[in-house]
């Protein structure tokens, strides 16, 4: 019996040591949904305990269905079969597992079918299907697109569409990308043309589509002719009819299972989603927010499953009459993967905490100001209503939306880039066997490779964090951790605060220099250094009452504590005049 | 007349199905919306399961002194087989709308099983729960199953698992059949069709079964009771929403039990409420039979209707020797009967 949740004890203690209490409270509108619906909690205890049990029941089909079905899948992959694309086998099977399961509208509303959970117990759903099978993640946790229907769109169509998500009947897929418009998005050629009945239509291409096949898809589309820009982008809801046409499947290095699809769109009918103009600036970047966050814990799971193959191989290979796991240096090997990937885990669900929290309170404040709007929740009189309230709420949710906006690609650089090194690293200590199609660890070093590739290159999600980094949203955050108690670890508190002051002069420097160029050069680095200190701190947080994250938060800081005081150093002694040699560099 | 004293007069819902309406917003015990049984599917399928001792980790005090088997020592799980029958019964419901009732027989701790069932998609849960019933062998354990079945006014359709992992005797289910007077076809691979009662006609159900160097396929009419074998299927996993409306639901203790029969995660939380399609959906306490509600003579129930007497278990260790393989054609066989004779096995 393999079950993918209670076989590890760090994600089972993550969600005990979650501070969930009352984004539960706001997002159950102070349990009052229980008297509407029968699987509603009638409390916080009887909440976690629906989490613990629905957590159980997905570990358990990773573990039991989707796991073993994975090399298959990656050995069949998608065919394109008469303009229509099928799906492995075990790609149906495992998605039909799911559905049973009713795990295909975490999120969602229950009012619209869904389980009403929060972010961070979605993201430990994601983290065990990638662990079993990253490929089938896509195409579950394409769920998503269903919340930015729910967050954006009207009433109409989210009572037409959310249902059929949370039934399972329809799979989604977001179709932004095009032959042009990659990492930059503003470049969308895609046209949208309204017609007299209100409806419009859709014409052009798009490339990369994961789950392109899907029932329904956000298409990112320009709707305001004559416009190049972000502000001439809207975005449509089309569901499939014969105006689109699946032209090719791509031939990937990994995640063979998830078709990736290039799209024509032959005048397709399709429907506006909220506001025009709005579709890349708000609508696409809250639905790349909580995809990114998705796929950090997609090469989480990846990274938990890279790790376990190779700590298994090297307690069974045996050379010079030992297991090569008691050499000390596959030993430390296997202890740097071991620990990278718990203060990847600790950082993936504070910011899963802090998404959470700003999603309440955006409901709340909803709920407050829209009264009646909600037919489904209270209208009036809510759990934190009182004077002053709404100014309380609203001066809060600024503040967790910048934090979300710095957290999540924190989170998805250091969760992405870890699990390629883990994968890296596994497949090393399987030496010659892990290059062999053999052993799981090659499938996972390709599938790991497009983590800190797509919703976002690892360098755009630099450039996504480095404002908050710089600005005060970094430091005001370190602040709070900084004032928690840790009276069981002094000195490790002593080394995490010794690096947090590095870091504090390289980006005082940074600043004073004002140079655009340096910055830019630096800004990984500073990006770097953010997730190490951060992280120093989360684990340091755990390790309060718990001896074995204890032995973790010592080993991280210490080579946390290095790798900051190296990067600092030379980000404080670089000249910026030494930049003039990056592109002649560059060149040849 | 309060639910629970309805139950411990062992009283089924559907005796009192014809009961008023109750819109139930919010939290009240013991209110049901009965209406709703009233427009049954017409076909009805009670399904037979049992929870067994996790036999795959067996430990010395397996077998209590009288040669029962001490299920104390072990895990209790669904026993397998069980489970491909309720499948198979949740697959003839998703396909042709149908009523699925289980019951199960056991100390109110055997409630899991029942929850497990509502978890899947179960619509009523049955358990029978009395001193009465304890030590039963298999024909006093069919006995108080076919009165449960009969109790329920019968039904189309008997499903239950081909044998249970702590017995394997594989009797339950042909001596219920018996019991009731239902055809029976056992060890079934395959449901191929059913043919739902309609408009007077009884139906008919074909299936194919697993016998010994082949299948057979058999029709029978309804009402019939099938065995399932773990080749029918793959059982489907609990639906969340399921687990997280029944999680609480228990069994209610009899006066006469002592504390160790109490089901350590009961509940006294009984909830009905209306779902967003109008109907109710209930968090509701298990319907419990004892003996008396189902008329049942005591001598034939438990260890004192039981003949069956297990003198011993031994745990056996097959440990496999050499072995090497023999062609599956004329020569091989030729070479192999020639081998056993000159080694004086045979002949």
């Amino acid at each position: 019996m393999s079950n993918f949740y209670s076989d590890n004890p760090d994600l089972t203690a993550t969600l005990r040591r979650l501070d969930l209490a009352r984004i539960v409270r706001l997002r159950e509108d102070d349990y009052r949904q229980a008297g509407d619906f029968a699987y509603a909690p009638k409390d916080f205890e009887d909440t976690l305990d629906s989490y613990e049990r629905t957590l159980a029941i997905v570990g358990d089909i990773a573990g039991e269905f989707v796991e073993p079905r994975a090399e298959d899948v990656d050995r069949a992959g998608s065919e394109l079969v008469d303009g229509e694309v099928e799906y492995a086998p075990g790609i149906t099977e495992s998605l039909e597992r799911l559905k049973q399961a009713d795990l295909m509208g975490i999120t969602l509303p229950r009012k619209y079918g869904g389980l009403n959970f929060p972010i961070s117990v979605s993201v430990m759903i994601v983290e065990m299907v990638s662990r079993a099978d990253p490929a089938l993640m896509n195409i579950f946790g394409l769920q998503d697109i269903s919340e930015t229907v729910n967050k954006f769109a009207d009433e109409a169509m989210k009572a037409a569409y959310l249902p059929r998500f949370a039934s399972g009947e329809v799979t989604g897929s977001m179709a932004l990308t095009e032959p042009e418009a990659g990492s930059d998005l503003q470049n969308v050629q895609l046209k949208a043309i309204e017609q007299p009945d209100g409806t419009w239509r859709l014409s052009g291409v798009k490339r990369f589509i994961t789950n392109g096949n899907g029932r329904i898809s956000l298409v990112l589309a320009r709707s305001e002719e004559g416009t190049t820009d972000a502000r001439g982008l809207s975005m449509f809801l089309y569901e499939r009819d014969e105006h689109m046409r699946i032209r090719r499947l791509e031939d990937k290095l990994g995640i063979h299972g998830s078709p990736t699809c290039e799209l024509q769109f032959d005048d397709a009918p399709a429907l506006l989603v909220g506001e025009r103009r709005r579709g890349l600036t708000t609508y696409v970047m809250s639905l790349m927010n909580g995809a990114r966050l998705a796929i950090a814990a997609q090469a989480q799971g990846i990274a938990e499953a890279a790790y376990r193959a190779a700590a298994k191989y090297a307690q069974e290979r045996v050379q010079f009459g030992a297991p090569i796991g008691e050499l000390t240096a596959v030993r430390a090997m296997l202890a740097d993967m071991k620990v990278s990937l718990e203060a990847a885990r600790a950082l993936l669900y504070e910011t899963a905490l802090i998404v959470d929290m700003k999603d309440v309170l955006e409901h709340r404040i909803a709920q407050i100001t829209t009264p009646g709007a909600d037919a489904g929740g209270p209208s009036a009189a809510g759990p934190e209503s009182g004077a002053g309230e709404l100014k309380a709420l609203r001066a809060e949710l600024k503040q967790y939306t910048r934090l979300a906006a710095l957290f999540t690609p924190l989170a998805k650089a250091c969760c992405t880039e870890m699990a390629n090194t883990v994968a890296y690293e596994s497949l090393q200590i399987h030496g010659g066997s892990g290059y062999m199609r053999d052993f799981a660890v090659e499938r996972h070093s390709r599938d790991a490779r497009i983590t800190n590739i797509y919703e976002g290159t690892t360098q755009l999600q630099v450039v996504a964090a480095i404002g908050g980094v710089l600005g005060g949203t970094l430091a005001a955050r370190l602040d709070e951790y900084d004032a928690e108690d840790f009276g069981a670890t002094p000195e490790l508190l002593a080394r995490v605060r010794d690096a947090r002051t590095r870091l504090a002069a390289a980006i005082a420097r940074v600043r004073e220099l004002d140079d655009v160029r340096y910055r830019d050069f630096h800004s990984r680095r500073l990006v770097e250094m953010a997730i190490d200190v951060s992280c120093g701190y989360l684990l340091l947080r755990a390790a309060q009452d718990d001896a074995r994250k204890l032995l973790a938060a010592r080993y991280f800081v210490d080579a946390m504590a290095a790798r900051v005081e190296g990067a600092a150093s030379r980000v404080l002694t670089g000249e910026p005049a030494m930049l003039d040699a990056l592109s002649a560099l560059g060149r040849d | 007349m309060p639910f629970d004293s309805r139950l411990r007069r062992g009283l089924s819902p559907i005796t009192f199905a014809a009961g008023g309406t109750f819109l139930v917003p919010y939290r009240f015990r013991y209110l049901r919306r009965w209406e709703a049984l009233t427009d049954m599917p017409q076909l009805r399928i009670v399904v037979l399961v049992k929870q067994v001792p996790d036999t795959a980790n067996v430990t010395g005090d397996a077998m209590k002194e009288d040669g029962t088997v001490n299920r104390a020592a072990l895990p209790a799980v669904f026993n397998p087989e069980d489970l491909n029958a309720l499948e198979e019964a949740l697959r003839l419901k998703d396909r042709h709308g149908a009523r699925v009732t289980v019951v199960t027989m056991g100390p109110p701790a055997a409630v899991q099983v029942l929850r497990e069932s509502l978890y899947r998609g179960a619509d009523e849960v049955i358990l029978l729960t009395d001193k009465a019933f304890a030590g039963a062998d298999t024909l006093a354990t069919s006995y108080a199953l076919s009165l449960a079945v009969r109790k329920l006014g019968g039904c189309d359709l008997v499903l239950c698992g081909r044998q249970a992992i702590d017995g394997d005797t594989a009797q339950v289910g042909p001596q219920t059949a018996e019991k009731i007077g239902y055809p029976q076809i056992t060890c079934v691979s395959r449901i191929d069709e059913l043919v739902a009662p309609a408009d007077g006609a009884h139906g008919a159900i074909t299936a194919t079964r697993s016998i010994e160097g082949g299948f057979e396929t058999l029709t029978s009419s309804l009402p019939c009771l099938l065995t399932v074998t773990g080749e029918a299927n793959d059982p489907r996993p609990a639906s969340v929403k399921l687990v997280m409306t029944y999680k609480g639901i228990a069994a209610e203790a009899m006066p006469e039990y002592d504390d160790t029969y109490l089901d350590p995660e009961s509940d006294d939380a009984e909830v009905c409420m209306l779902g967003r399609d109008g109907k109710p959906v209930c968090r509701a306490k298990v319907v419990q039979w004892d003996h008396l509600a189902l008329e049942a003579d005591r001598e034939a129930l438990g260890l004192r209707g039981s003949p069956t007497r297990v003198k011993d278990i031994e745990s056996v260790v097959l440990a496999q020797s050499e072995a090497r393989m023999v062609e599956p054609d004329e020569a091989g066989v030729a070479m192999l009967v020639h081998e056993l004779i000159e080694e004086h096995i045979l002949g």
